[in-house]
């Protein structure tokens, strides 16, 4: 098993490296440089030359990418050229925000797809099935964005439960942060947890028409036994990695939905510096994202790992 | 004595449809019975009546009592009782049939925790017990399924089947999907178990493995038992025209012994000294599990209007060296010659037929592309082609009309036709078999047999035959080459390696393929043979 | 060939999508009004016999906004298909082909790579340097889209490599690239239709959100995801305005996953056997 978590471990980090580099290049191929930004298009030639030393950027590319990475290994991501502040504390602040709405999320739609998937299965061509099908095929439908202005209009216009957007700080306490993420949580949850529920009906049905199934039957053990011990664990293989690959999508739209309820999190910060062509931010705040998903990506290589012998062995 | 299992005008429907009528059969403690038959003539349907694992929909009649007790009338609580604890059942694929995700004593205790309240340390006790009694004492109850073999994998099937020590054992083609060693090993241990008093279900499509194991056989066909009785008996004394032709068949549909080839100066085929070794990450692509050799030292030939057949356990580097032939595989040293000339300088011109025919052809293609495949390489004009396709569907038995027809249009039997079809098309001097006909049912076999016969004098062609069916080695090929662990262990004529092996392993090899006594048969292959109508 | 077997989710699915593509068809030669004629007067008006759906803020007529946006969704989506499958698809034929060579290892470690770059991040990224545009919109989805065929392509055709006919045609002398395309690609066809109608629809989503934040369509040009996000300041005195585009992409999206459910079910093997 330590074995399999260090290979896994090196792919985490050759992955790290290579997608620093995508990003860096694709910033470096913006025309002119953050300098100029900075100073405007009427800057004299000598004081964007002085500013260009002192942000570093007359060094060699290569040593400017080596400079980049060991500082954001270090946590320092630069100072942003709009907020003139450093990018780690921009980050930090709105990190708090979009980070417990991810995992609520998250969350939330593992509680809700898993049983509700499950239920389905065991009940196959039943109505609690047809049920399932119909509401996720839907869920699946519907832009999540729209479904958080629908979800506004509902219960912050008609019914007034919750407030329609912003977000009151922590230091409200955390009933007051937590209320504040409910809708946007579960406008984020939907499609995710659609697709996770059809994936675990679809797993769990392929795997109760395995052989070992029959095995496990023939020894003498009812439906229900059958289902708890042996077609569970093998059905959650397959949702596993739709968990893990919903974290991307849950990211991206995570970005979004920050933008329907005004939530001061990373999205708007990288829109904020798309529009102020702040590029260092949102050269931060991407690789964050991305080192966010590669994170996840190698947290669900170690549960496989966990769950099925043969990938922890090498035979996967 | 009164039979443990009594199985009395059993019927079954699913649906609407009829599958089972009229089963009737008595099995007794420390006898292994036979239910023998070919796929879909419902010898799997009658055993999961017994075990009450029925398809939805499926409806029963008629009765089953096991030691006097009503199965039928059982509640599913109860029967869950019986299974497992009273009844053991094993099944074909044991590569499938285990939890990948759990430790192989998880499983075989967990059989013993569903029917007794054992602690953890007494069903551990028992898990060595059983494992030892199956002949995997070295195996760890810690193991994986996937680290085991496909014989330690029925074993371990079998330890939990046996591991509440049940009156019964159900075996549903246990050894279909194993390799003749193995099998012989697995038989061994149903033949061992039956000593404690156990009584043994076998249901297999092999009479073979049947005739020295079973004390009496049922014979299936479509749903019904159409003889029954001890083995030698049945097989001398066959009434139903079902049953004789099954035997004929297993005596490889009454073909003669081959006649001597013609020996010339130069062999059509000359392979000399020949070494492939497997680079380390390309073994998906081959059923051969990785070795450093695959193929060492090998020497051998073939000539004209010859037919040689090759035997080995799997894994021996059979299908690599029919690949090699081929000319698919790079070959460390030696070389090989056909008809005198270097196959490096001369692209081979062997052909092949596979085990399996659902596998052989590309569904999305016409029979006339399919065969036309092999002209790849060949100038030829569109009508030559078109000529020779028509002339070789009618040589293989089958018609011009099929030109245009897909591949899911033809059964299992005339898709090995248009197999040999496609081998024959561009009139190869060698073509290799690679256990054409394993995958048939065996009065299919005996036609596919007799056609590659005829061809064979039609065609003048020689045959690589690599088979694990002793009675097709012995009727139909002239040489055998005996092959294990990538090397020619021992060849010569059929008939004097068969009669007396002199390699130790041959030896093994051959007591391990299942056979009928040829004496007990006489009358069987007498029997008209039915006429060779494809289909 | 078994027959396509009607469904009532398929012909649903099917029926929806032909109408979304007819609608985005007819808006290139005739819409009930232009959707650059402003008329603040006529603004925010009710469904009614001249406007059928009513108007927005800019007193543009929304039914016309909503065909010109379809055509939008169908371009962006499709755009952004055939990207993946141009790409990720000879991807994945090559790397079934070199199994266990290094090749394979390089296209699928590559896959990973983007994988870990959401289509948003994709279209933020290049937004920032090239300013946000509709073939920003395509390109970072159809990025997106690569690694999904790819795999799906390998994984497909690693199947059929291990079949016997494969072995047949390396007899006749037939190389990688030929079987690929003989044998392989008319055999994986079947799963590629239904995963490209799969990335199909999530393009049309995913069109959706990048224009209402801004990364996809530009003003004025009109498009679901942005007639959304300029409903969302209206939405509490003019909710149609969020209904309607939101009501047009959910019967796109459900008409495609219906038919790639549909299509899907026609192909899957286990259930086409009991009927061939």
């Amino acid at each position: 098993m330590l074995a399999y978590i260090l290979r896994r471990a090196g792919v985490l980090a050759a992955s790290l490296v290579a997608a620093s580099v995508i990003i860096f290049v694709m910033i470096e191929i913006v025309p002119g440089d953050p300098a100029s930004y900075m100073l405007g298009i009427g800057a004299a030639p000598d004081t964007l030359a002085a500013l260009r030393a002192e942000l570093g950027l007359d060094q060699p590319k290569v040593l400017r990418y080596l400079q980049w990475f060991a500082g954001m290994l270090t946590g320092d991501f630069g100072i942003s050229y709009t907020y003139q502040v450093p990018v780690r504390d921009l980050v930090m602040d709105r990190l708090w925000i979009s980070l417990p709405l991810a995992v609520l999320a998250l969350v939330l739609s593992v509680v809700l797809a898993i049983p509700a998937g499950m239920i389905a299965a065991v009940r196959q061509g039943k109505t609690a099935d047809w049920t399932v099908m119909g509401v996720t095929q839907l869920g699946l439908a519907i832009p999540n964005f729209w479904f958080a202005m629908i979800l506004v209009v509902i219960f912050s216009l008609k019914l007034g439960w919750f407030s329609a957007g912003g977000f009151p700080g922590w230091e409200q306490g955390l009933g007051a942060g937590f209320k504040a993420l409910v809708l946007p949580a579960i406008a984020l949850a939907l499609p995710g947890a659609s697709i996770l529920a059809r994936v675990m009906r679809s797993a769990l049905l392929e795997t109760l028409g395995q052989d070992y199934i029959r095995t496990a039957r023939a020894k003498g053990l009812s439906r229900s036994q059958t289902l708890w011990r042996h077609a569970l664990r093998n059905g959650f293989i397959p949702a596993l990695t739709i968990i893990g690959l919903q974290f991307s999508f849950l990211i991206a739209g995570a970005i979004i939905i920050e933008n329907v309820f005004f939530l001061p999190g990373l999205g708007r910060l990288i829109f904020h510096g798309i529009t102020q062509r702040d590029l260092i931010v949102v050269e931060s705040v991407v690789m964050l994202l991305v080192f966010a998903v590669i994170c996840v990506t190698f947290l669900v290589d170690v549960a496989y790992g966990m769950i099925d012998p043969r990938i922890r062995r090498g035979h996967g | 004595m009164t039979a443990l299992l009594h199985i009395e005008n059993l019927s079954l429907k699913i649906g609407e449809t009829p599958i089972l009528s009229d089963v009737g059969l008595a099995l007794h403690r420390g006898e292994i019975y036979g239910l023998a038959g070919e796929s879909g003539s419902g010898k799997s349907l009658t055993a999961l009546c017994v075990m009450g694992l029925l398809p939805a929909g499926a409806v029963r009649y008629g009765a089953a009592s096991l030691a006097g007790q009503n199965l039928f009338a059982l509640s599913e609580d109860a029967l869950c009782q019986v299974r497992g604890r009273r009844i053991g059942m094993i099944f074909q694929e044991p590569m499938t049939a285990l939890n990948p995700l759990m430790t192989i004593g998880k499983q075989i205790s967990e059989t013993l925790r569903v029917h007794h309240a054992l602690s953890g340390y007494d069903a551990r006790t028992v898990v060595r017990e059983k494992l030892d009694r199956v002949g995997l004492g070295n195996i760890s109850p810690d193991a994986y399924p996937h680290e085991l073999s496909g014989g330690q994998r029925q074993r371990v099937m079998i330890a939990q089947a046996i591991a509440c020590g049940p009156d019964l054992l159900i075996a549903d083609e246990p050894t279909t999907a194993l390799d003749v060693m193995t099998q012989a090993g697995i038989l061994a241990l149903l033949e061992d178990l039956v000593t404690d008093g156990l009584a043994v279900l076998l249901i297999t499509h092999d009479l073979a493995i049947l005739a020295n194991l079973a004390r009496k056989i049922s014979i299936m066909y479509a749903g019904e038992i159409i003889e029954q009785g001890p083995p030698e008996t049945l097989f001398r004394r066959a009434r139903h025209p079902y049953t004789r032709k099954l035997l004929a068949a297993a005596t490889a549909g009454g073909v003669q012994p081959a006649r001597p080839a013609r020996h010339t100066v130069q062999p059509l085929l000359k392979v000399d000294d020949v070494r492939v070794c497997y680079p380390r990450k390309t073994t998906h692509l081959f059923r051969t599990p990785p070795a450093f050799f695959a193929l060492e030292d090998i020497s051998f030939s073939i000539h004209h209007g010859e037919s040689v057949g090759l035997v080995g356990e799997s894994g021996c580097g059979k299908s690599t060296l029919a690949r090699a032939l081929l000319g698919l595989m790079d070959l460390q040293s030696g070389q090989i010659y056909f008809a005198g000339q270097d196959s490096k300088d001369h692209p081979s011109r062997a052909q092949i037929v596979f085990q399996d025919p659902a596998s052989s052809f590309n569904p999305r293609h016409k029979v006339a592309r399919l065969i036309a495949e092999p002209f790849y390489q060949e100038s030829l004009s569109q009508s030559e082609r078109e000529g020779r396709i028509d002339e070789v569907l009618v040589d293989v038995g089958l018609s011009r009309e099929d030109r245009d027809k897909y591949i899911h249009e033809f059964s299992g039997g005339q898709r090995q036709r248009l197999a040999i079809a496609r081998a024959l098309v561009t009139k190869p001097r060698l073509i290799i078999l690679d256990e054409a006909t394993s995958a048939l049912d065996v009065s299919i076999r005996a036609q596919i047999l007799r056609l590659l016969d005829r061809l064979r004098e039609a065609y003048g062609l020689s045959y690589l035959m690599i088979s694990h069916d002793l009675a097709v080695v012995r009727s139909m090929t002239d040489r055998l080459l005996v092959m294990r662990r990538g090397k020619i262990i021992e060849h010569g004529e059929t008939a004097g390696v068969l009669a007396d092996p002199q390699h130790a392993y041959t030896k093994a090899l051959i007591d391990a393929m299942p056979h009928i006594p040829l004496d007990w048969l006489a009358q069987s292959v007498d029997a008209p043979q039915t006429g060779e109508t494809p289909r | 060939m078994a027959k396509l077997r009607l469904t009532h989710g398929l012909a649903f699915g099917a029926i929806l999508t032909a109408v979304f593509i007819l609608i985005a068809f007819v808006s290139f030669f005739w819409t009930p009004y232009s959707v650059e004629a402003l008329n603040i007067a006529q603004r925010l008006l009710p469904a009614s016999a001249g406007h059928i759906l009513g108007t927005d803020h800019f007193g543009r007529d929304i039914a016309s906004m909503l065909m010109v946006g379809a055509r939008i969704s169908l371009a962006v989506a499709i755009g952004a298909v055939v990207i993946g499958m141009g790409v990720g698809v000879p991807a994945g034929l090559l790397a079934a082909a070199r199994r266990g060579h290094f090749v394979d290892d390089f296209v699928m470690r590559g896959n990973d790579l983007i994988f870990a770059f959401p289509a948003l991040l994709t279209a933020v990224l290049i937004a920032a340097v090239f300013g946000p545009s509709v073939s920003g919109a395509v390109l970072a989805i159809g990025i997106f889209n690569i690694p999904v065929f790819a795999r799906v392509t390998r994984a497909s055709a690693l199947a059929v490599w291990t079949q016997d006919f494969i072995l047949a045609a390396r007899v006749a002398g037939k190389g990688a690239v030929r079987i690929s395309i003989e044998h392989v690609l008319p055999n994986i066809a079947g799963v590629l239709i239904v995963q490209g109608t799969i990335q199909f629809s999530l393009g049309i989503l995913a069109e959706a959100g990048l224009s209402y934040v801004g990364l996809g369509a530009q003003a004025p040009m009109p498009s679901w995801g942005r007639m959304l996000a300029d409903s969302q300041t209206m939405i509490a005195f003019a909710p149609h305005l969020a209904f309607l585009p939101g009501f047009a992409i959910i019967m796109t999206v459900l008409g495609l996953n219906l038919l790639g459910d549909g299509l899907r079910d026609w192909l899957d093997p286990r259930l086409r056997r009991g009927r061939s």
